[in-house]
């Protein structure tokens, strides 16, 4: 099992790190007893995140996922943020190993928390249509094996 | 700098293989080239160096006779032979057998398939001190029970196991008794006649020789079906054209080991108590595992809590150092550790586990290097934690 460049670097200088204090949203998601857990607070204006900070709690791959995802989402509209797929936080990664897939559903479910989170304390209707980890169905480690070969890399 | 250390605390994963050991086999490389089974003279050559080192490496750990000694190509190769080959032997119906839970997983595999084979297996589970209590053994015992497995030194907690004491207790209801020893020679006094097994474990690089190089120990009149067949090589217990160069750097390792253990134990096992006392006076909410139980000197393992271990190891790694963790995430599934799941260690704690073992190269001045660069690694992974605080207080590590 191998890390990309990418992911080291993520890893290693992780982007955004923090909490926000004046946040509009929070997402978390994660449990420890399965290893990780992440907290993602966003600043929103204009229905776009102005501003984006991760906590967590986890290996390299939810490290770097987490920190990946939160450049990707900054300046994004709402709809665009819980748009992003865990394939596109893997790609943008230059990919994950397969064992370690579930951890962009991590950061993509995070994102999607603290959207949501703004909206209904605004008074507005969710529109993440739910997270991955909510479904009693999701199992992190079955991978498709087609993915799992794509995202090798 | 920091990028050119090379800081190898892994000693229990694996060994570097001694210079010693290079040389004495490098001979038998070159020129000790013959097959082992043939009856012309390049063959009479390697067949004299093969039980040479045979005799060698039988005398090291106790064996009454070099025919005790069966090579194979490592440990897993050695555990998958006691635990198919003694019952598929002794009791091709059927039967039961006893391994503990906290084995690895070279007899836990193996066990499984002597499940689908009709056996019944009980997964004895360890004490939450982290040591096989040779009553659970007696209690386990049936009177169709054939074979008792119980490893003699953890490869992850490192604690020792009272082998001499459960295979005293497996014999009186007529079952053979097995230990895997990996972990153990050459780190603790070890004579497979004093601890009374009727067949033993042991690897190659886990003591200085290469990778590919292992043997069972087994007692003479101990049933055992071959698992690889072929020319009956290995007294028919073990087919395949012999390793003679592995052998011999085998039976050399074995040797080293053993012949300064009274001075290298002691200091082994003060590297590790100042690594130990270091991690611990230096972070808040550590742990040290198994502490109330006789370990290996060579093994120290910690619990970080609020830190998952594979984020430990590849920021260590950044800086040059090597050591194990029994994270989830280190292992490619959901589960951590089984180890530590078995001596009831919390998942949300066995995350954070970390294996630190060190070995005949391993310098002070390596264990200072640890304690400078790994406080600080902590303190900044539980700072990007989003429940540190929120688990265990205010004033973190």
């Amino acid at each position: 099992m191998l890390y990309t460049d990418k992911v080291m670097d993520h890893f290693n200088n992780p982007r955004n790190v923090g909490v926000l204090d004046d946040a509009d949203g929070v997402g978390e998601v994660g449990n420890p007893v399965c290893g990780d857990m992440m907290k993602i607070s966003i600043k929103v204006a204009e229905d776009r995140i102005a501003d984006i900070r991760f906590q967590t709690l986890g290996c390299g791959a939810a490290i770097a996922t987490s920190s990946i995802v939160t450049e990707m989402a900054r300046e994004m509209t709402l709809e665009e943020a819980v748009a992003i797929t865990k394939k596109q936080v893997a790609d943008e990664l230059g990919g994950l190993p397969p064992a370690k897939m579930h951890c962009s559903v991590l950061a993509t479910d995070g994102l999607k928390a603290a959207v949501d989170d703004y909206l209904v304390k605004n008074g507005r209707e969710p529109i993440s249509g739910g997270l991955e980890h909510d479904d009693p169905n999701f199992d992190p480690h079955a991978v498709p094996h087609e993915e799992a070969c794509e995202t090798e890399g | 700098m920091e990028q050119e250390r090379d800081t190898y605390l892994d000693y229990a994963a694996t060994t570097p293989v001694d210079p010693r050991v290079i040389d004495a086999m490098l001979p038998s490389l070159r020129d000790v080239w013959g097959n082992p089974n043939s009856l012309y003279r390049r063959g009479r050559e390697a067949y004299t160096a093969l039980e040479e080192a045979r005799e060698r490496f039988a005398r090291v750990i106790g064996a009454e006779h070099p025919g005790e000694i069966i090579f194979t190509a490592g440990g897993t190769e050695a555990d998958n032979l006691a635990l198919l080959g003694i019952p598929l032997r002794s009791r091709p119906d059927g039967g039961h057998v006893i391994v503990s839970a906290f084995e690895h997983h070279a007899v836990l595999e193996p066990a499984h398939e002597l499940e689908k084979r009709g056996f019944d297996v009980t997964y004895l589970k360890p004490r939450p001190e982290g040591y096989i209590d040779p009553e659970d053994v007696r209690a386990a015992l049936r009177d169709d029970t054939v074979l008792v497995s119980v490893m003699h030194g953890n490869n992850e907690i490192g604690t020792v196991q009272p082998i001499a004491e459960i295979a005293a207790a497996a014999h009186e209801r007529g079952a053979y008794m097995h230990t895997d020893a990996a972990q153990t020679l050459g780190k603790i006094p070890f004579d497979v006649t004093a601890l009374g097994v009727d067949a033993a474990t042991f690897s190659g690089h886990k003591i200085y020789a290469p990778k590919g190089i292992g043997a069972l120990y087994l007692k003479r009149r101990t049933p055992l079906a071959p698992l690889i067949r072929g020319g009956g090589q290995e007294s028919k217990r073990r087919s395949g054209t012999q390793d003679v160069a592995g052998a011999i750097a085998f039976a050399t390792a074995a040797e080293l080991v053993t012949a300064d253990l009274d001075t290298e134990a002691p200091r082994l096992a003060a590297l590790r108590d100042r690594l130990i006392d270091g991690i611990t006076s230096a972070l808040e909410n550590t742990e040290v595992s198994a502490t109330h139980h006789e370990r290996l000197p060579n093994i120290a393992h910690l619990i970080i809590k609020g830190v998952e271990g594979e984020a430990m190891l590849l920021q260590l790694d950044a800086k040059g150092i090597a050591i194990s963790t029994g994270s989830a995430c280190s292992s490619g599934s959901l589960e951590p550790s089984h180890v530590l799941l078995s001596i009831g260690c919390p998942p949300e704690l066995a995350h954070g586990s970390i294996r630190v073992s060190v070995g005949r190269y391993t310098t002070e001045d390596d264990i200072e290097y640890f304690l400078e660069v790994f406080p600080p690694i902590v303190k900044r992974l539980r700072d990007m934690s989003p429940v540190y605080e929120k688990m265990f207080g205010s004033h973190a590590g």
